[in-house]
């Protein structure tokens, strides 16, 4: 990230299309790290690197572009086609709105039952 | 002597993202020492403080998590013999070649019911710690760079047959049980942690949806207040914490967990108590769990059974 890029950096209002929650995210950072540095909630926060799912959205409106790789076995050339992206890996280009698809699964009983 | 059989956690192979932004991680923020690059570009690391070549080697990948996790043996005749014990408990195994791992010896492959791939060898080449092995000082200036844990401890890895991978550690491997978490019934157990030492785990398993997962690769540093010099070091640095600092009520140990750059949760660890085979088992019923995890903020972190790589 550049000077320039940093100074070029706007803020543009989330969605988060469930439960009208909105907040101001910059467009140098991801949409997760703009929900959580704020205090907001919605999307789940998981390991914030690409690796887990948790955060994993579907973005309904607005341009976006893909900061840092993510974990292929959650993410499949049609997630990619259809907008289904991790939170924690894609930084808005304008206002966006977005429906949280990813999951906090727990597995607390014994496997087949 | 008390520590025979199965030794001790040897390696990790973690699947990164992005090979050199967490190599330099591992490096730079971990603190740990890089040791070799083989031919098929992945990069080993090893605490300062361990002799052995290695104990991570990390792999790119465009998927994140673990290919798999090896304990040293202590000896050809022992890798052996447990390669026979596994195959009569009706384990399949594989042997890997020698040098197939950097400076590593045959090692015995097989998958557990978790979906797991453990490894067993008994070779590693001794590469020392940066001191000598007559007259040494307590420590070398590698041990101050990055948070720098004086080696790999353990894993705790997640899958749906938990009762399975369980059972072949303790009845093939010579593992025991130190603590678990029971669900409601009772009985069935959601988390438990295992002993081939004198440590409250060398291998942990999470019953968890999906197999072959990785929860978190254990790093051991000597005290608490080095696992607060730790949490500096990872906000310096923008590391994601999941949980802590604080203290693990199961085991006792201080932690932090965090995740590297791809995601993958590592966990700084101290402390904790001395394990013998023939102490009672510790159970914490799963509506204690907030404590077992964090006994200081007795606090349920969602993560702990949710967030895998």
């Amino acid at each position: 990230m550049t000077d320039v890029q940093l100074a070029a950096a706007q803020n543009v209002v989330v969605t988060i299309a469930e439960t009208g929650e909105t907040y101001r995210c910059r467009t140098d950072e991801s949409l997760l790290t703009g929900m959580y540095r704020l205090g907001k909630r919605g999307i789940p926060v998981g390991c914030r690197g690409g690796g887990c799912s948790v955060c994993k959205v579907q973005i309904t409106a607005g341009a976006y572009a893909q900061m840092r790789p993510m974990s292929r076995e959650y993410v499949s050339d049609d997630d990619l086609a259809q907008g289904r992206v991790l939170a924690c890996c894609v930084r808005p280009l304008e206002e966006v709105t977005v429906a949280v698809i990813g999951k906090l699964n727990k597995c607390v009983t014994r496997s087949g039952t | 002597m008390g520590v025979t059989g199965v030794m001790r956690p040897g390696h990790a192979q973690i699947r990164v993202l992005n090979l050199e932004e967490d190599a330099k991680f591992y490096r730079e923020v971990l603190g740990l020492v890089e040791t070799g690059r083989d031919a098929q570009d992945r990069v080993y690391f090893k605490a300062w403080d361990e002799r052995d070549h290695h104990s991570l080697i990390l792999r790119q990948s465009d998927k994140a998590g673990i290919d798999f996790f090896g304990f040293k043996v202590d000896s050809a005749a022992t890798l052996d013999k447990l390669e026979g014990d596994l195959n009569a408990y009706g384990v399949k195994t594989e042997r890997v070649p020698a040098g197939e791992l950097l400076a590593t010896g045959e090692r015995v492959r097989f998958e557990v019911p978790t979906g797991h791939v453990i490894e067993l060898y008994a070779d590693k080449k001794d590469v020392g710690n940066g001191l000598p092995y007559s007259n040494p000082a307590p420590w070398c200036p590698q041990a101050e760079k990055g948070i720098a844990p004086t080696r790999m401890d353990h894993a705790l890895l997640g899958g749906g047959d938990l009762d399975g991978a369980r059972d072949i550690f303790i009845n093939v491997l010579g593992f025991y049980l130190t603590e678990e978490v029971v669900a409601e019934d009772g009985k069935t157990q959601i988390a438990v942690w295992l002993s081939c030492s004198n440590k409250t785990h060398d291998i942990a398993f999470v019953r968890a949806p999906e197999n072959g997962k990785l929860h978190h690769v254990s790093y051991w540093i000597e005290t608490w207040e080095r696992v607060l010099r730790a949490a500096d070091i990872m906000s310096m640095n923008n590391v994601p914490v999941d949980i802590g600092p604080t203290r693990h009520g199961i085991t006792r140990g201080a932690t932090i967990y965090a995740f590297d750059r791809s995601g993958n949760r590592f966990e700084t660890f101290s402390g904790g108590y001395i394990s013998y085979p023939d102490m009672h088992k510790l159970t914490w019923p799963v509506e204690h769990l907030p404590e077992g995890l964090d006994y200081a903020q007795r606090k349920l972190h969602e993560t702990f059974l949710t967030v895998f790589s």
